[in-house]
């Protein structure tokens, strides 16, 4: 069987790349994408968690489920907001959308 | 879920009823008026029952232990729901800038009010992320309602900041879970009394990554990069809002979840430290970066760093005088916050500005207006007989109780400072000469709001015993 720490690895290094991605990306959209692996990387803790250590019930597995929800529901608003943006003054890039000091 | 769940679950079931119905009403009613007073009906109809819930000795837990119905909950309740509604009041003249969109607004208004009484009475990760999340996504939308580009940018910073400081608060929450195996707060702090002292150092880590999802929340230093933008470019009345509700829903967050779960002496201890470090620098920052700001919404944004800072010094203390501190100061900051941002949501809704420069003379074209306005910052610097003034005595003494001299005489140093700016505003409305002479006016309801407002700073701020004593029965019922 594939040791906990495995998991615990891949997961510390998702997370990175994804902190990696929204601070190096300048694009709206890809910085959600960034967003969305740190979450998975959050996802595969939660559930490797639940598997190995509190294998009687599915608190892990239910938690990652609820974050997969909200998730969605956090991209559908911001996709919506991109838009907004997108349409007022033609560019999803963060470093131009700078009305207001950043 | 049982009858008593149901029951106690009624002040955001309300909430919730009325959201839905809202938005339906929206697609027929012509005189969108109706909706704002429809909004009020439903934060009545939930504080009835929130009073009820507390009048009624139902006190207890609902839907499997999940969600505490105490009296730190309860009283929380009542905080979000005034504020909402003082919020809705000062909105009936603004919300004309919303064209169609006002039944999605007081729509909003009401989930977001739900999300956080939620918040303050979770006590378990799952559900106390949900509410967050429900919260926030209301008040991303709610940032970026005006369509003005200016909006628009708040809203995408607040939202993919507030997304990165989700993520972080999770990877904390699922190492909480690693190390305990529970996700009910008072399970955890039991596991985390059996855990090895090895492990200590990723509890360590958990604690600082849930400190910084927390710490967006609250707006505080080095998490408050959000703050001025979002502040600035919201419409008025949001911002407000956001700066006194969702505010004291994240110090409640907070309050309950490092009291209960990580109230171990040894946790304890390091995120006391944590807290104070993050006190001062939130203090010391907020209120120098208010000193040049030109634009009075970013400059109360800056303040409200400060005032987050002044908070925090109760979640340092450790002790029930400091958590019951934190609970005055929230109540008389509600107060004072809002009764500053309905002024200026009037007093900027007229003269279409938000420049400290254009309010000059204010106190000649609209003496009642200015009057508060000044009534509320002097709150907010602290000067009595005002409730900001009471609410920093009581906190900071229970600082000093606790042998955090140091951190008071920062805190009072930068009070200090805080009257400069604060009063500059002032200097500008009663000194400046008026850029014209038409008088400035607000409708009814919000100067009803508003005076509801002044009048709880002046009482608080004159007869403080009673509002001191329910604090410090919110703050014994936090332990159960």
């Amino acid at each position: 069987m594939i040791p906990l720490e495995h998991f615990l690895t891949l997961s510390g290094i998702l997370f990175s790349l994804g902190l990696f991605g929204v601070l190096a990306r300048r694009n709206a959209v890809l910085i959600l994408m960034s967003i969305e692996l740190m979450l998975n990387a959050v996802n595969i803790n939660l559930v490797a968690f639940s598997a190995y250590l509190v294998s009687t019930e599915f608190v892990g597995q239910v938690f990652a489920l609820f974050v997969i929800v909200v998730a969605a529901a956090e991209v559908g608003l911001a996709l919506s907001i991109i838009i907004a943006i997108y349409r007022s003054r033609a560019t999803s890039n963060v470093d131009e959308v700078d009305l207001m000091k950043w | 879920m049982t009858f008593e769940d149901a029951y106690r679950l009624s002040p955001e079931l309300i909430l919730g009823f009325f959201a839905i119905l809202i938005v339906l009403l929206d697609l027929g009613v012509r005189r969108k008026g109706w909706l704002a007073a429809l909004t009020l009906v439903g934060l009545g109809a939930s504080a009835a029952w929130t009073a009820v819930l507390t009048a009624g000795g139902w006190q207890g837990t609902a839907l499997g232990d999940t969600l505490a119905v105490d009296n730190f909950s309860l009283f929380f309740k009542f905080l979000f729901l005034g504020a909402a509604a003082l919020v809705v009041l000062a909105s009936t003249g603004y919300s004309i800038r919303f064209a169609r969109f006002q039944g999605e607004y007081y729509a909003l208004v009401l989930t977001s009010a739900a999300g956080m009484m939620l918040m303050a009475s979770g006590r378990e990760l799952i559900t106390l992320y949900i509410s967050l999340e429900l919260t926030s996504l209301s008040l991303y939308a709610l940032a970026g309602f005006l369509k003005d580009p200016r909006s628009n940018e708040a809203s995408l910073k607040y939202l993919l900041l507030g997304a990165i400081s989700s993520a972080v608060l999770l990877y904390g929450m699922a190492l909480l879970l690693g190390l305990t195996g529970e996700t009910h707060l008072d399970a955890i702090a039991n596991a985390l009394g059996r855990m090895p002292g090895a492990n200590y150092p990723v509890l360590f880590l958990g604690i600082i990554f849930i400190v910084t999802g927390f710490g967006f929340k609250i707006a505080a230093v080095p998490f408050q990069m959000w703050v001025p933008d979002v502040y600035e470019g919201s419409p008025t009345p949001v911002t407000a809002y956001l700066s006194v509700a969702s505010k004291a829903a994240g110090f409640a967050i907070t309050l309950r979840v490092f009291t209960l779960a990580l109230g171990g002496p040894r946790e304890a201890a390091d995120w006391s430290l944590i807290f104070a470090i993050l006190a001062v620098a939130s203090m010391t920052l907020g209120n120098i970066l208010a000193i040049p700001q030109a634009n009075i919404k970013r400059m109360l944004g800056y303040s409200s760093i400060a005032q987050a800072g002044y908070l925090m010094v109760g979640l340092a203390t450790l002790s029930d005088l400091g958590r019951s501190g934190i609970i005055f100061f929230l109540a008389s900051y509600a107060f004072t916050n809002l009764g500053a941002f309905i002024a200026v949501i009037a007093i900027s809704h007229r003269i279409d500005s938000d420049l400290i420069s254009d309010y000059a003379g204010m106190a000649h074209r609209s003496p009642l207006l200015a009057g508060a306005l000044t009534f509320c910052l002097i709150s907010l610097v602290g000067i009595p007989p005002t409730a900001g003034f009471i609410a920093k005595v009581y906190l900071f003494n229970a600082a000093v109780q606790q042998g955090l001299a140091w951190l008071v005489i920062i805190a009072v140093v930068n009070s200090v400072i805080s009257a400069y700016y604060y009063l500059g505003v002032v200097k500008a409305m009663f000194m400046g000469t008026p850029l014209s002479l038409e008088r400035v006016t607000a409708v009814r309801p919000a100067l009803a709001a508003l005076a509801v407002a002044t009048v709880g700073v002046l009482v608080v701020g004159i007869l403080p015993e009673p509002l001191i004593s329910i604090a410090q029965a919110v703050g014994r019922s936090l332990i159960p």
